[in-house]
């Protein structure tokens, strides 16, 4: 098994004919996942010529694309100043789960998004995030597919590159994935660390779990605390941003300590009290995981 | 992105809030001529994008013009936490009865706007939330409906037993909410928002945040940005598109990723060293951005080590390195460059690295504790 996408997983690509949606739903379609339908407002009609022959339907909105191939998630590579607009459609057209990878989106129009997504019950994972991968399954984003593995190790992370890092350290010690999710960077995120801690625990093949946080806010604190009352599964953390001077934004928009709240040494701190095994640098990461799969 | 308090003021003058008239000086002569025109008692204050002004004597009264110039001579060019003072703000002297705290901020918890109002303003409302708790009234706005009428009367209610302050108060708190929404702020705040002796409302001091997602749309926040104070390489890396940030130590690092690149500034401490910036090249193996990011850390005079880490995801690692060895053969660069590549085509990256003489690493931990050597070599 896998959290949130799996080989059920109907795919729709919203901006499947920009220059990322294209790449990487070229990419998507590779690693085997069933990507159904585009939308692209105006291009209705058309169609996305995939790998090996494959074509894919392309819909000038969510409600046709939806209502012709029986979608159920979509993954929107929308330029920021549609991207809002982008979720709430999806939202609204019947899919469970929206994966947003736009970076930039403004928050104003993220916190309208997010209301409009919670009132329809739509999952929303992101914005400005990595996507997921289920390895063997599916794969809903831009995560590099060569790096993953099947195996029982679930990974939820706030970060891209490092979260690569970790995912193919893991993987070359033989510790394969159930799912990798990027909760993503923004300030105003969708699906967060609690929500997968929760999915990682009830997922039967899931045996242990990284979570990877950083910089800013208070969700990784909010998790750990979360992980000590509900999750019997070893969890490894790791925090990025230990040498973040306060004040300035670390290249994601939510990577910034605000007075001296949000800082790394708060958040190990709070993993640790709350038995969670913080690991001091990036490669630590897969033999904690190891230690304890043992 | 953060504007200046008189930038604040204006955004808040066309939402129809009271604020005080305020003219901006560069030297001592304009801010006297400035003080001569209001006549009587002015305030001359530091327009620097940091706060604790006040603290640092970058915010004075003055009984007339002559006072004026003299602080304005003062204050000028003074360095309030590491930032040069270039403008001073000239605003009449207001006779004050009350001091009140009016704040907006988007909050990440609630994912929606969340004002914050005190009758203890004019201080540090981190300090009076610590302190005082219950002197804070909140309200969270539901972005579906905007602010109501009733929950600005609400928070306004709490600041004012007087009727007609508190009716005062409740516009000047929903002209607030759509000067937060038409400018795309991540934060607005009226501190302190002042009564007079004759019951006027006054914002006599403002602070703005602008989400920087959003100026691609709002070209008139986006004019108010005031580079003068910020680190050359900063403004050139935002114009190249890379995240930059400029720290105290000396290895030199560029790394694809924010995460990764945090992760790696960790990893320098860790192993002894002291990074000398934040820099995160994005995904894009292009070797335009690779000259940018080479250009912006040899600037860095305290540099002695340049340490590349580059995750290949998507991206491709030989790519990267064309671009490494291209962006090497266009600027000239004296120090010590170790790289590491590792992910998608690594090992025709590192051929590649070698072929053209590099240091490559496919290892994180060993490409840093490389860095840190050679800094201190």
């Amino acid at each position: 098994m896998a959290i949130f996408i799996d080989s059920d997983t109907k795919l729709v690509v919203q901006g499947i004919t920009g220059r990322d949606g294209s790449f990487h739903t070229t990419e998507m379609m590779e690693y085997g996942t069933q990507v159904v339908a585009g939308v692209t407002p105006g291009k209705g009609g058309q169609t996305f010529e995939g790998p090996d022959g494959a074509s894919v339907p392309i819909f000038n909105t969510m409600d046709e694309a939806v209502a012709e191939t029986g979608a159920n998630t979509s993954v929107i590579y929308v330029p920021p100043a549609f991207a809002a607009g982008a979720v709430m459609e999806a939202a609204d057209s019947g899919v469970d789960l929206v994966v947003a990878i736009t970076e930039g989106i403004p928050v104003l129009d993220m916190a309208r998004a997010h209301a409009f997504a919670r009132d329809q019950g739509v999952r929303v994972l992101g914005p400005n995030c990595p996507g997921m991968i289920s390895p063997g399954k599916s794969k809903v984003g831009i995560l590099p597919a060569q790096i993953v593995e099947e195996g029982p190790v679930g990974v939820v992370s706030r970060s891209g590159t490092l979260t690569y890092e970790a995912v193919f350290a893991l993987t070359n010690l033989g510790l394969g994935q159930t799912t990798c999710v990027g909760i993503g960077g923004d300030p105003l995120i969708g699906t967060n660390f609690i929500d997968c801690l929760e999915a990682f625990e009830a997922d039967p093949d899931t045996e242990a779990i990284v979570m990877i946080g950083e910089i800013g806010g208070t969700d990784e604190q909010e998790a750990a605390a979360y992980v000590e009352e509900h999750v019997s599964k070893p969890v490894v953390g790791f925090i990025a941003g230990q040498t973040a001077p306060p004040g300035r934004q670390m290249g994601h928009a939510g990577a910034i300590i605000s007075g001296s709240a949000g800082t790394a040494e708060e958040k190990m701190k709070a993993f640790e009290d709350h038995g969670i095994a913080v690991a001091k640098r990036p490669v630590d990461i897969a033999g904690l995981i190891q230690e304890r799969l043992a | 992105m953060d504007i200046h308090e008189y930038q604040a003021k204006e955004l808040f003058r066309g939402a129809g809030i009271p604020v005080p008239p305020g003219e901006i000086a560069t030297t001592p002569d304009e801010a006297e001529e400035i003080a001569g025109r209001y006549g009587g008692m002015v305030v001359v204050k530091a327009q620097v994008h940091t706060g604790g002004r006040g603290k640092a004597g970058g915010v004075k009264l003055a009984k007339d013009a002559a006072e004026a110039r003299a602080h304005a001579e003062a204050i000028l060019g003074m360095d309030i936490k590491g930032l040069t003072v270039e403008k001073v703000l000239v605003t009449p002297g207001e006779d004050i009865a009350t001091e009140a705290y009016v704040g907006v901020l988007m909050d990440r918890k609630k994912q929606a706007a969340t004002f914050m109002v005190s009758p203890e303003g004019g201080v540090d409302i981190e300090a009076v939330a610590e302190e005082n708790p219950e002197a804070i009234r909140k309200l969270t706005v539901d972005p579906r409906y905007g602010l109501l009428p009733h929950q600005a009367y609400w928070l306004a209610n709490f600041l004012y037993e007087d009727k007609a302050l508190a009716r005062q108060a409740t516009k000047i708190i929903g002209q607030l909410y759509e000067a937060f929404q038409a400018n795309g702020c991540s934060m607005a705040e009226i501190n302190p928002l002042i009564t007079t002796p004759d019951g006027e409302l006054k914002a006599i001091d403002a602070k703005v945040s602008i989400d920087d997602s959003e100026l691609f749309r709002l070209p008139d926040v986006e004019a108010m940005r005031d580079t003068s104070d910020e680190p050359a390489a900063e403004i050139k890396a935002r114009e190249a598109g890379l995240s930059y940030v400029k720290l105290d130590g000396d290895v030199g690092c560029c790394v694809n990723g924010a995460g990764l690149a945090m992760a790696t500034m960790d990893l320098v401490k860790y192993y002894g060293g002291e990074p000398a910036n934040f820099l995160d090249i994005g995904g894009s193996s292009n070797p335009d951005k690779v000259v940018s990011a080479l250009e912006i850390i040899t600037a860095d005079p305290s540099v002695k080590s340049i340490l590349f880490n580059i995750f290949g995801g998507i991206t491709r690692c030989d790519d990267v390195a064309n671009g490494l060895v291209e962006a090497t053969s266009r600027i000239d660069i004296d120090l010590p460059i170790v790289i590491r590549l590792t992910g998608t085509n690594e090992e025709e990256a590192l051929q590649i690295l070698e072929d053209n003489g590099f240091s490559a690493y496919s290892s994180m931990d060993d490409v840093v504790e490389k860095a840190v050597e050679l800094a201190k070599a």
